[in-house]
């Protein structure tokens, strides 16, 4: 396996357009004799499945829930970042680059997010046209915030439903080509093989939901958007469908998985209430602005009323531990310090682990009313599901695992190491680097699914010849016959635990050990630990019902089988980064309680090349080189 | 929170679209106030699958109230008995120990079940197909400021935009009308100038789409707005109404009978 990132030469601010120029492109005419398929129907994929229908392909989407309107892009709140510069305060497409690249701890490719930062103005101008309702000020013109890891407000949002409206317009657009004729959707569908045909990605093997049917579908491009891996950990703020299943299918087809220990762990979610929990409610970003957050000095005070524990035993750590951000302190540093002093048993709540956020301050300065209108929404939810007023009593916060940085590898065509199969949006492991900033990850989508795809794509259908192939293909035939072999497998092994118990199982570990802080005796634990649980699950799980029917079960069972195997990939992955960058903390690897990134040997991207059952996965490194950002150490003392 | 519940439930079941359902009775011992209703079914299908029985089948993604994928009849509510409260955020401080809680599914006849809890709710996507959106392609649209909109058009929008497609108005209407999701979204886009172009042909071809779809007709109970976990306001559907009956007026006729096809 060769990485070749595709980067065009020159000056990294004229390259896409010159590469644009450069790409081939598809005659108008012969467009519709494409086929595409689209797995995916969030921001990436309904924009890319919209946008390459409206140019003339014929494309399949698929998703896993009833309606393309549901994928979990729905859920996002605080905003998306765009260079517009609307504010005058002196962003531009190079300061977005810039922080992008900073915030990502010098892990990502330059020359891709720098293409990021310069379509991001155009999405802002696409979502607007399609009717999306942004915030708005008096006088008729788009509203900003700001967020974490910039100086700058370029930050646009609906309420706290910024994610809901961009899918929704998206989704509108993706609807009207339904109608159209120019896509064919496909719900429930759950892709569980890629189909490469003389090494080229032809097509994917589904399970319709419903029936249970296992089909076939022949395209000659594939194109995964199928969102980030996050549930690994069994906890985490995804909805409960979201999975690793497309991405590591088409990882063990050959396409290389790059980064996958880079996980970004939210400071600010409601923590654990009991066994019982199935996932966790993030609480936005921008309760910091106003919370103080703390825990008490001392190990006793922890059971008692917050209220009880007067002001000089409380210790706010972060404005102790970083005076100039303070609460405000960047997302992995802010979780890692509520992980510490959790760790020295001055965490509140039950089982310890939590901190306070606190609002008494604010009330104070700014009064109820004032609060309320600020962050109304957020309180009732928090009320909603803890039963406790904030307002009365400070909210009790802990991290919980967010966002996944890493994923499948690819070019700066957004094309895997498999020709053909292309990855946009959370699967990819993109422009992020080892941390990602708020208010990115929507605009990555967009970018990938309105502005890159849809280009990149043509160039490689025009770059290459398709001999015709039907799913009597014998590749075909194969896949097919593997997904049933292990479908009857999963039915088959009729023990004693449900599936949910398993990936608890393995949720616990991964969070324990591959999670906040990782260590190499703790990793090294964990690759001893997941294989075991994997052959218990493979004897012991019960998976009731039939495959011929709609079977949650199955569906939860085939993706914690994929969980199992790829929850080792990140732990060789974690282990082998000697070094802490981002998300990834290596407790080993720390100046002063701070991560220490070691450029020398660790500035590239690891890509993961699948080498067979029970052997070790192969590495390739493509180097990172930074010619625009200078390498520099983040401190936000 | 301390103590546990016992419950029992009365849920129903009903293997395929085509077999016939009925209801069976679960006791739920156990259960803490804090869970989350769906964590509380959660525990009840552990104890099925252990115990040899098929899992109850509910739909169900993103457990913040956001993707509208949920969606039970509890104890004849829609979404349950809180206020602006999908299914998923519903939790079990609202019920008390003893309590018994009948669970339906969506009851429509556009809504056919799939198993036990889930529903068919295609029909919602059919209808923002026959005109639920703005054309216009992936391009190069003006900038995005140049389209000034004041703050409480824009806010407005955003009040009908909320809807989050759950189906819970159709469920808890006694006509299974399914208007106030129709009306959210002309309303949404009808509202904004971006809108305008398309505005009544709009109106015309989304509520052509609901009849065919068989959805019954609205005579404003208002049953709708009390079941919608986003708020959504009646007085949209009276909005949908006057569109509908200018674009009837100004649109060509041979265009409403076409649908989406
Ligand atoms: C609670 C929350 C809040 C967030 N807030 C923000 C924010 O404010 N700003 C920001 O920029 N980012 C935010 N993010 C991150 C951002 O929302 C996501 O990274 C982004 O929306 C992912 O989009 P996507 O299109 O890649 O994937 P998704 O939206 O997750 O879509 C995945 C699609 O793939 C389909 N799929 C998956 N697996 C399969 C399969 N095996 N077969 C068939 N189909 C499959 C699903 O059905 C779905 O349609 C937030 C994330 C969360 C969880
Ligand atoms: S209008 Fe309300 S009840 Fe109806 S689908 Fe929308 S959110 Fe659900
Ligand atoms: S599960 Fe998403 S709204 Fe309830």
């Amino acid at each position: 396996m060769k990485l070749d990132s595709k980067v065009p030469s020159g000056p990294v601010k004229d390259m896409w357009d010159k590469h644009r120029f450069e790409m081939k492109l598809v005659n108008p005419a012969n467009k519709r004799k494409y086929h595409v398929i689209v797995v995916g129907s969030g921001l990436a994929g309904a924009s890319a499945a919209a946008s390459m229908s409206e140019l003339g392909y014929n494309v399949s989407c698929f998703a896993y829930q009833d309606s393309p309107r549901r994928a979990h892009s729905i859920a996002a709140q605080g905003g998306i970042n765009a260079a517009k510069n609307y504010r005058n305060d002196g962003d531009s497409i190079h300061r977005l680059f810039y922080d992008t690249v900073k915030g990502g701890d010098f892990r990502a490719r330059e020359a891709n997010v720098y293409r990021l930062a310069q379509v991001s103005v155009n999405i802002i101008d696409q979502c607007v046209a399609q009717g999306v309702p942004f915030a708005r000020e008096y006088g008729g013109l788009l509203a900003n915030r700001s967020f974490g890891g910039a100086q700058v407000s370029r930050t646009f949002y609906a309420r706290g439903q910024t994610g809901q409206q961009l899918l929704l317009g998206a989704y509108q657009a993706l609807e009207k080509e339904i109608a159209r004729g120019g896509v064919k959707m496909y719900n429930r569908h759950e892709m569980l093989e890629l189909v490469l045909v003389d090494g080229v990605a032809r097509g994917i093997i589904t399970r319709d939901m419903v029936t249970g049917a296992v089909e076939a579908h022949v395209a000659d491009a594939v194109v995964l958007g199928t969102g980030g891996y996050g549930n690994v950990f069994y906890l985490s703020t995804n909805a409960k469908g979201c999975n690793v299943t497309a991405t590591y299918r088409a990882y063990k087809k050959g396409a290389a998985f790059g980064n996958p220990c880079f996980t970004q762990i939210h400071p600010t979610c409601i923590p654990v209430a009991g066994d019982h929990q199935s996932k966790l409610t993030l609480m936005s970003e921008s309760l910091r602005n106003d919370g103080r957050v703390w825990v008490p000095k001392r190990k006793e005070d922890c059971g008692k009323k917050p209220s009880e524990i007067a002001e000089e035993d409380r210790d706010y750590y972060l404005e102790r531990k970083y005076p100039s951000f303070g609460n405000l302190s960047p997302r992995d540093i802010s979780s890692r310090a509520a992980k510490e002093a959790c760790d020295d048993g001055r965490g509140v709540g039950p089982g310890g682990r939590g901190v306070y956020l606190d609002f008494a301050d604010a009330i104070k300065r700014l009064g109820a009313k004032e609060i309320s209108e600020r962050y109304g929404n957020l309180f009732e939810m928090y009320q909603r599901i803890t039963d406790e007023d904030p307002y009365q009593v400070p909210m009790r916060i802990y991290p919980a695992v967010h966002y996944t940085m890493g994923g499948l590898w690819v070019d700066y065509n957004l094309m895997s190491t498999i020709p053909g199969l292309h990855v946009i949006g959370e699967a990819n492991f993109s422009d992020h680097g080892a941390n990602r900033l708020g208010a990115s990850a929507l605009m990555q989508g967009l970018a990938d699914g309105y502005f890159v795809l849809p280009y990149t794509i043509g160039h490689y259908l025009a770059s290459n010849k398709f001999e015709k192939v039907t799913a009597d293909h014998p590749e075909f035939q194969a896949a097919l016959e593997a997904v049933k072999t292990r479908t009857t497998r999963l039915l088959g092994v009729k023990g004693k635990r449900t599936v949910d118990s398993f990936h608890r199982e393995l949720g616990k570990i991964m969070w324990e050990k591959c999670g906040m802080a990782r260590n190499a005796a703790g990793l090294k634990q964990a690759i001893q630990e997941i294989p075991s649980l994997r052959e218990e699950f493979w004897k012991n799980v019960n998976v009731p019902g039939s495959g011929g029917e709609l079977n949650q079960s199955l569906e939860k069972a085939g993706r914690v089988a994929d969980f199992m195997e790829f929850a080792e990939l990140m732990c060789i992955d974690a282990l082998h980064r000697e070094e802490s960058c981002g998300g990834h903390f290596r407790e080993e690897y720390q100046e002063e309680g701070e991560a220490k990134r070691n450029d020398d040997q660790f500035c590239y991207v690891a890509a993961w090349e699948y080498a067979g059952d029970g052997q070790a996965p192969v590495l390739h490194k493509e180097p990172l080189e930074f010619e625009n950002v200078h390498l520099a150490t983040r401190s936000y003392k | 929170m301390s103590g546990t519940m016992n419950i029992t439930l009365k849920v129903w079941r009903q293997a395929g679209p085509t077999a016939p359902g009925g209801f069976e009775e679960y006791k739920a011992p156990g259960i803490s106030p804090d869970m989350s209703f769906l964590e509380m079914l959660d525990v009840v299908n552990e104890r099925l699958i252990e115990g040899g029985k098929d899992p109850i089948a509910f739909d169900h993604d993103c457990r913040e109230g956001i993707c509208g994928m949920c969606g039970l009849m509890i104890n004849g509510s829609a979404h349950g008995p809180s206020k602006l409260t999908t299914t998923c955020q519903l939790h079990m401080r609202s019920f008390k120990d003893g309590d018994y809680i009948t669970i339906e599914p969506w009851r429509a006849k556009a809504f056919p079940v799939l198993r036990d809890l889930v529903v068919d709710r295609g029909p919602l996507d059919r209808i923002i197909q026959a005109g639920g959106f703005v054309s216009v392609a992936t391009g190069s649209p003006q900038d995005a400021n140049a389209l000034p909109i004041g703050k409480l058009e824009a806010d407005e929008a955003m009040d009908a935009a909320a809807c989050i497609g759950c189906g819970a108005c159709v469920a808890a209407c006694p006509n299974a009308s399914v208007s106030l999701f129709t009306a959210a979204k002309i309303s949404h886009l009808g509202l904004l100038p971006q809108g305008q172009p398309e505005r009544y042909r709009r109106a015309l071809h989304m509520v052509a789409q609901m009849d065919l779809e068989g959805f019954g007709g609205c005579t404003l109970f208002g049953e709708c707005m009390e079941a919608c976990p986003k708020g959504i306001s009646i007085d949209f559907i009276k909005r949908m109404h006057g569109d509908y009956i200018w674009g009837a007026v100004t649109e060509k006729p041979e265009k409403v009978a076409l649908g989406s096809g």
